[in-house]
């Protein structure tokens, strides 16, 4: 596994600080000197058996000289310098234009291995902000363009355009007839009633939209969080038998109704895939044939894409799985259902890298693909990916509409020197200066012309 | 003088009772028609002296039968008093784009809407709105 370079720096500097000299700790370690000081300068990976030894020596938690929480911290602050970019370039007018200077990406390591605290509050009020940002958005949006709200609305005026005519025709026609009367009258009463039931779904939308959003968080993420606290795995679905709803009942995560609509629409296609490919018999096929989503659709003879999504719903420690991660996409690429795998980063507003054999299989329907991988980062991580596109069922004369599905494992240890393909997880954060799939600048230097 | 005919598209019931109401009483004969999809047909049949037209009509909108009519010779020069539940801004540029005649907001004051008709059909007592 790819470790940061960092990793190294932070043995030196927990070793001084222990007082411990190079030679003690190799020896400690079972390793040599010489090969001590490759690592601590960063010139030489480290294995996870050895981080362990060198950090059992110490007597610290392995973790603590690890990548882990790194990871995430370096995309987290590239996000806040591309954040702050964009308000500079899109806000150039108005009071608060105070420029600032953008924290100098090169020294990133350094900050994150001397103030990891800081750093973490700072990625931390980060996604806050991103948060919020996207509650204005999407209340901007419901305004301009909710149905519901544009219905309501149309609603409400006509009803009062009926109710000022109708009112004004009773006060201002001194001579009307008493059938006239009698009708107009019938009239405001019919509209008042209306105009009555169209305001309280109005509040009561309103009320539900606010409590929906104080959460601070799409119905995407609610379901995210919600699988993430439950393993991704629901015993329950897998004898059948239990209804979702039940389920969904006892979530607090599930704030909003839409996320309780998504996780309802999640589980019911998790039990059906429990139905097809039944815990045990595939758990048995899995040792037999190993993770081979060809082979195991093949034996259960059911589509690809639904080996997929059962691979990345078994319960922890299927063999050689991993922790697997799971991304689908609708035709219009948008991620509809995100699995992280560690390492593998996922945008979490923006749109993700072209490059992804998930929307190559889009563009290749009923393709199985097969593809090992490097996520961009300051070391590449290395993943086997599988990938498949299919239409989802809508019946003759109904839209085609397609749905791909992306499988990502670790990737096995003898593909370690074969050809992988680069990729990244959103354009602004992602390396990779010479990339044809760029589609806007990154913020991040080259790290392979910077390193060369 | 033979009575002015006046199609009113709406499909709003009581809206379109309460304009039939007052139109009615200042000389109009007016006929209703509460479905986009048949207006074309209706209106080259029987051709009225203006129309009143609401923007969101189920089966066609009002934006397309207006555009329909001006591409039509024989119904180009017909007076059309469009009628919306949305405002001022959008709505009211959409419809002067497609040829309306003149342009109402909903909800509208019942005096307005017989000033409006009279204004663009050239009748006497119209109290002209500015443009």
């Amino acid at each position: 596994m790819a470790r940061s370079p960092l990793t190294g720096t932070r043995i030196r500097e927990r070793r001084n600080a222990l007082g411990l000299k190079q030679a003690e700790l190799a020896r400690a370690s079972g390793i040599s000197a010489a090969y001590l000081n490759l690592i601590e300068h960063n010139r030489r990976r480290v294995s996870d058996a050895l981080i362990e030894r060198i950090a059992g020596a110490m007597g610290v938690d392995p973790v603590t000289l690890g990548e882990g929480a790194e990871g995430a911290l370096f995309a987290g602050l590239r996000e806040a310098v591309a954040s702050l970019e964009l308000a500079e370039t899109g806000g150039g007018n108005g009071a608060g234009g105070t420029s600032q200077a953008a924290p100098d990406l090169d020294r990133i390591e350094e900050f994150v291995g001397r103030f990891p605290a800081w750093a973490a509050l700072l990625v931390n009020r980060q996604a806050r902000l991103a948060e919020l940002e996207r509650v204005v958005e999407t209340y901007a949006e419901r305004m301009a363009q909710d149905p519901f709200l544009l219905t309501s609305l149309h609603e409400v005026l006509s009803a009062v355009t009926s109710l000022r005519s109708t009112a004004a025709i009773l006060v201002e026609t001194e001579d009307i007839e008493p059938e006239w009367r009698a009708r107009f009258l019938n009239t405001i009463q019919e509209e008042s009633l209306r105009l009555s039931g169209t305001a309280e779904a109005l509040v009561g939308y309103l009320d539900e939209m606010e409590t929906a959003e104080t959460g601070l968080s799409s119905p995407q993420e609610q379901l995210e969080a919600w699988l993430e606290a439950r393993g991704w795995h629901f015993p329950e679905l897998e004898g059948g038998g239990t209804d979702p709803a039940e389920l969904i009942a006892g979530a607090p995560e599930l704030a909003s109704s839409a996320a309780r609509e998504l996780a309802r629409g999640h589980l019911q296609r998790q039990a059906e895939d429990a139905r097809a490919l039944p815990l045990d018999p595939v758990l048995a096929a899995l040792a037999e044939l190993g993770p081979d989503p060809g082979a195991l659709a093949a034996r259960f003879a059911v589509p690809l894409a639904q080996v997929l999504r059962r691979l990345a719903a078994l319960p922890e420690g299927a063999p050689g799985l991993g922790q697997p991660g799971l991304v689908v996409c609708d035709g219009s690429g948008t991620l509809t259902f995100r699995r992280a795998a560690p390492g593998f980063l996922l945008p979490r507003f923006a749109a993700a890298c072209p490059l992804w054999p998930l929307y190559e299989a889009l563009a290749r329907p009923m393709q199985p693909i097969r593809a090992l991988v490097d996520m961009a980062g300051r070391l590449p991580q290395r993943f086997l990916t599988y990938a498949v596109s299919e239409p989802r069922p809508t019946g003759f004369d109904g839209p085609v509409l397609m749905r791909a599905t992306m499988l990502i494992l670790p990737a096995p240890a003898q593909s370690a020197d074969a050809p992988a393909r680069p990729i990244g997880a959103s354009c602004r954060i992602c390396p990779r200066g010479e990339c044809p799939g760029r589609r806007e600048p990154s913020i991040v230097a080259d790290a392979s012309a910077g390193r060369a | 003088m033979a009575q002015r005919q006046v199609l009113l598209i709406e499909d709003e019931p009581h809206i379109a009772e309460a304009i039939r109401f007052i139109l009615t009483r200042a000389g109009w004969t007016v006929s209703v028609l509460e479905d986009g999809a048949r207006a074309i047909a209706r209106i080259t049949g029987d051709p009225p002296d203006a129309i009143i037209l609401d923007l969101m009509l189920p089966g066609r909108s009002g934006l397309e039968i207006l555009a329909d009519m001006r591409a039509d010779a024989a119904l180009r020069d017909l007076p059309v008093l469009m009628l919306s539940a949305r405002g001022q801004g959008r709505d009211r540029d959409a419809a002067t784009r497609a040829g309306a005649t003149a342009f109402l907001a909903k909800p509208f004051a019942n005096g307005d809407v017989l000033d409006q008709l009279e204004a663009i059909t050239g009748g006497g007592a119209a109290r002209r709105e500015p443009a």
